[in-house]
């Protein structure tokens, strides 16, 4: 499948401020599943910085922007091939071991409740890849997919004891539920074209990837109750949201600042 | 029974060799010359505003530690041995943190158990993959050292990021020179006032590849209310660079600046005197103020070198230590020369059932522990307070690790009633750079209390001179 | 050197001209105090001293009612006063310990001496220490510290900074002095030329340690053309506004020279020099003394800012 993306993240500060420098993630993983055709990152009167691929894999990129500023415009266009690997990473390389990602952090810590889910789901699992699908499954049952009932420091634990939640919320449930059973997990973030009627359309999209023993890292898309196929693109990975995010940025100034994105994703005619 | 201590001065009814002159000296020294010299040292260490607590103990920061005037004395032969192990010892640990965040060689070959490592809170994702300028991590390697016997030296503790406590070891040189010259004219002492230069030098020979010119340093502090605010500025005095605060920092393109009166002035080394957590809210803290925005971006492309390198902290964990030896032995194909203090780990269940069962002769630490905080001496501990750490341990046992009761050596100390020994402990600070360099001489901290074996300043501990005598 | 070092530098230096500033404010009140009240206008002079600090509602909320002893407590000692002489006293002394090696080992010790002292002081019963003690004390220790810098600081930017401090804070603090006294301290127009108008200014150029030099250089009756000219135009007197301004000048062509980089600051101080060089007093009262006051503080202000982004905020390009 051949996707393109349009991807326009805008901030406007209601004081111009001094400076601002931002790391992104914004580059398509280079693995089996995926191969760029085109990709171009562009931010309005930046200055690119040091860029690395990290121990995760991921390619990160600094950009910082002279102040004034108080409108900066995030461009992110390209072309992506896409190859269904039925959510395996296969071909990836990197550096973190799996071991590292049995750490929780303060959205994916599992309380009682997460534990019970993760242990109820995978009891009777036929084998850890069964156990994963049956926790990914509990966790889509369990957290109802619902625009703004949460937000962007909603934990694992509170999505679940709201039982609603968004993308967000069904990857970080699943990465505590999968800790909690030894499991080691991670946050993904990317696109995904979502063309049928009944899925979540969320252009700009996050899942899970549990390691599982002899096939390595899987990805888990408990929102849409599936794992990542070829309408997906992936982009990178961390502990959690906050650790995976595709932007990471701070502006020098006071007054507050505002975001609007919008992702345009499209499959290719062929 | 009270074991039997090492006096590092008197051995069976003679004077060892590297004291015979300090008999004399102090034979000639009348209790109010004494006093009078006491309080000039006290005068003068107030003066120049030394009064910060050593080893992130926290505390008043105002509080002076005590300056005991006896030196502590090693002759050229002890000292060649020990710089040879703390060497050693401070290449191994860089070698273990360059293969950790590497293909974690020590891990796939089952030295070291994964665990310890990838779970280990001080293991940071964001530097795996990733070699800084000539495989340094550590390059400030402080080693806590303690003495048993004639021959016998046991490392305590391991400090990988950035420990503190040099400028003691400067400043209280600086004084016994001034209060007492003819001591250095008697002695043939080793100075150790290059340690500034050679750290300046150490510091600029780890510069990052693009850097092209001669290597601007800076000194990165969280800012004059930290305790240890004064080594900060006084080290940036003497090796003659800027001292920055996070805010005088920032990123633009593909390096770091320092605003300075001049304009932006771009800098290639920062000896950090911050912890990871607060270097970049881009990549740890998000709420962190000390730190610069996107320095990790430009530490990992190669704009900047940070000293230490973030990360290093998993080389020095409580839990990691016990396989230093392990280390040395894989990386280096060498015996170590320093032992390790043998050092029971209570998150396993065979030694947790020794541990408990010989509380009373153990020493017990938190395996994040510092400043002696946390920790139970058993021979000094009624039953009472026995029964109540066992029970600390019980609810978290991998958080403790135990070790037995050392027998510090002991050094004449001036006490009130006049000389008497006191224990002491050691902390030699080695650089690794293009070179790894060891100045002759550390910090020498000293338990003021009689029998106390708790070296630590905020529980009454103070500091000496370290001599190292030349051949 | 780092900007923020720079800044800390000529941050001592105006807290420490304001203080002293504080000081002779202090000093003028208690002098006005006792003469007989005029029963106009103000409920009492120590009243329009404090108008005249822009302290007067701190004040009030904190004392109420403005009594001698609560307006030297609030002065002096109060550091919920941000411009109380112990407030700036402390924060010069905070501003100093950052950049302790920036500095000699003597305006150090005059600094953090003054410091200590003034903690002391606070722990003495307050009947021991009348008002001019006080004022006495601060104007010494200011004087002491000015001798420390200029006796023994490199003369390279450091000590420009801290230069620039002190006459930047004298030219904002003299223009609000003459401006206070026409403005706020006078009952009514109709005092001018009145005996409590020339007491009034005899109280302030004795405030201002320049009671004799005004004398010397101007002889006969005081009026209030002699004194602008005096407080603003006259070279020789160290306080004016031209001297100050010649002060700020200097320096600033000093570090454009050391950087090798002029800068927008120094062509405004040029300018504003410049302007005062030719100037005569008729043109000042032609103006109007006020508004000639007005605009001379805000121009003081807007060089302040332009010398902030140049040098101390380390935003230029």
């Amino acid at each position: 499948m051949i996707l393109t993306v349009l991807h326009l993240t805008t901030y406007r500060y209601e004081t111009p401020v001094r400076g601002v420098v931002q790391s992104h993630r914004l580059t398509p993983s280079q693995f089996d599943g995926q191969k760029t055709l085109s990709w171009r990152v562009e931010v309005e009167g930046g200055q690119r910085g040091g860029g690395f691929r990290d121990g995760a894999g991921d390619w990160v990129q600094g950009y910082s922007v002279r102040g004034p500023v108080s409108e900066l415009v995030v461009r992110v266009a390209g072309e992506v091939e896409t190859f269904d690997l039925a959510g395996m990473l296969k071909g990836h390389r990197e550096t973190v071991p799996p071991e590292a990602y049995l750490r929780e952090t303060a959205a994916t810590r599992p309380d009682a409740a997460l534990a019970e889910l993760g242990r109820e789901a995978s009891a009777g699992a036929r084998d850890p890849l069964d156990a994963a699908h049956r926790i990914s499954a509990a966790v889509a049952e369990a957290i109802a997919y619902a625009p703004g009932a949460t937000h962007a420091h909603t934990t694992a634990a509170e999505a679940l004891a709201q039982g609603e939640g968004v993308c967000q919320d069904h990857a970080h449930a699943l990465i505590a539920a999968a800790r909690a059973q030894g499991t080691p997990a991670r946050y993904v973030s990317g696109y995904l074209m979502a063309d049928v009627a009944e899925l979540p359309h969320e252009a700009a999209h996050a899942w899970a990837e549990l390691h599982i023993a002899g096939l390595g890292w899987v990805g888990f898309d408990a929102a849409n109750r599936c794992c990542p196929d070829g309408r997906f693109i992936r982009l990178g990975s961390g502990f959690d949201a906050r650790d995976a995010a595709p932007i990471r940025g701070i502006a020098r100034g006071p007054g507050s600042e505002s975001l609007d994105v919008t992702v345009a994703i499209q499959a290719v005619q062929q | 029974m009270e074991p039997t201590y090492f006096n590092e001065m008197y051995q069976n009814g003679g004077v060892r060799s590297p004291y015979r002159h300090l008999e004399n000296w102090t034979a000639e020294m009348p209790a109010e010359l004494r006093s009078l010299k006491q309080a000039e040292a006290e005068a003068l260490f107030r003066r120049i505003g030394i009064t910060f607590a050593v080893y992130g103990e926290g505390g008043d920061p105002d509080r002076l530690i005590p300056f005991d005037m006896f030196p502590r004395v090693f002759t050229a032969a002890e000292w060649a041995r020990l710089e040879r192990g703390i060497k050693q010892r401070a290449r191994a640990l860089n070698a273990f943190l360059v293969d950790v965040y590497g293909r974690g060689e020590i891990v796939r070959a089952g030295r070291i158990p994964a665990r310890l490592v990838y779970q280990n809170e001080a293991y940071e994702k964001a530097v795996a993959g990733f070699v800084p300028p000539r495989g340094v991590y550590s390059h400030i390697v402080g080693i806590d050292l303690v003495r048993t016997g004639p021959d016998e030296f046991f490392v305590l503790e391991d400090n990988c990021r950035t420990p503190s406590g040099v400028s003691y070891m400067l400043e209280n040189r600086e004084i016994m020179m001034r209060m007492f010259p003819a001591l250095f004219r008697e002695n043939r002492i080793q100075p150790v006032d290059r340690y500034p230069e050679l750290l300046r030098r150490t510091l600029q020979s780890v510069a990052p590849a693009k850097c092209d010119r001669e290597p601007v340093v800076v000194i990165l502090t969280p800012g004059h209310f930290n305790s240890a605010y004064y080594e900060h500025s006084f080290l940036a005095d003497l090796m003659g660079v800027e001292l920055v605060e996070g805010q005088d920092l920032f990123v633009e393109g593909e390096f770091v600046y320092m605003r300075t009166t001049e304009g932006p002035k771009k800098v290639d080394v920062i000896y950090r005197r911050i912890d990871d957590a607060f270097l970049d809210p881009l990549c740890f803290r998000p709420d962190s103020a000390l730190g610069v925005p996107g320095l990790m971006d430009v530490y990992r492309s190669g704009g900047v070198t940070i000293c230490s390198a973030p990360g290093a902290g998993v080389a020095d964990d409580k839990a990691i230590y016990t396989f230093v030896p392990e280390m040395i032995r894989f990386y280096l194909g060498e015996t170590p020369i320093l032992q390790n203090v043998p050092t029971w780990q209570c998150g396993k269940p065979e030694d947790l059932k020794h541990v408990l069962a010989h509380l009373g002769e153990l020493v017990v630490k938190e395996v994040h522990g510092s400043g002696g905080y946390g920790m139970l001496v058993g021979p000094r501990s009624t039953q009472e307070q026995i029964a109540r750490f066992a029970e600390r341990i019980l609810a978290d046992p991998a958080n403790y690790i135990a070790q037995p009761t050392l027998a510090l050596s002991t050094v004449p100390t001036f006490v009130e009633e006049g000389i008497a020994p006191r224990h002491v402990d050691l902390r030699p600070y080695c650089l690794v750079g293009e070179r790894v360099e060891l100045v002759p001489g550390g910090l020498t901290r000293v338990a003021l209390k009689e029998g106390s074996l708790v070296v630590n300043s905020s529980q009454g501990g103070g500091v000496k001179d370290t001599w190292v005598l030349a051949e | 050197m780092l900007s923020r070092t720079a800044d800390n530098l000529y941050w001592i230096t105006r807290y420490m001209e304001r203080a002293e500033t504080m000081a002779r404010l202090l000093d003028v009140g208690g002098r006005m105090a006792l003469l007989p009240s005029t029963g106009e206008g103000f409920h009492s002079e120590w009243e329009s001293l404090l108008q005249a600090s822009g302290t007067a509602e701190g004040f009030a909320r904190k004392y109420g009612d403005p009594v001698q002893r609560n307006i030297e407590s609030y002065f002096f000692f109060d550091l919920d006063n941000p411009s109380s002489i112990a407030s700036c006293i402390t924060r010069a002394r905070e501003n100093a310990r950052i950049v302790r090696g920036a500095l000699t080992t003597q305006v150090w010790d005059t600094l953090n001496g003054a410091f200590q002292e003034i903690r002391a002081l606070e722990r003495r019963p307050r009947s021991e220490l009348d008002l001019s003690s006080l004022t006495d004390w601060t104007m010494r220790h200011s004087a002491l510290l000015r001798g420390a810098i200029d006796g023994t600081q490199l003369r390279k930017d450091g000590w420009d900074f801290l230069k620039l401090g002190y006459y930047l804070e004298r030219a904002d603090n003299t223009a609000r002095l003459i401006d206070v006294k026409y403005y706020v301290l006078l009952p009514g127009v109709e005092f001018v030329g009145s005996g409590l108008d020339n007491y009034q200014w005899t109280t302030l150029l004795r405030a201002m340690s320049a009671q004799r030099a005004f004398h010397w250089a101007y002889g006969g009756e005081i009026s209030a053309r002699k004194i602008a000219h005096f407080l603003i135009l006259n070279i020789q007197s160290p306080r004016s506004l031209r001297s100050s301004v010649e002060g700020m000048t200097e320096h600033l062509d000093r570090l454009a020279r050391g950087y090798q980089r002029s800068s927008a600051a120094q062509s405004k101080s040029r300018a504003l020099l410049a302007e005062l060089a030719e100037l005569e007093v008729k043109d000042i009262f032609d103006e109007g003394l006020h508004e000639f006051l007005t605009r001379f503080i805000g121009e003081v202000a807007a060089l302040a800012t332009l010398i902030h982004d140049t040098y101390l905020s380390g935003d230029q390009a």
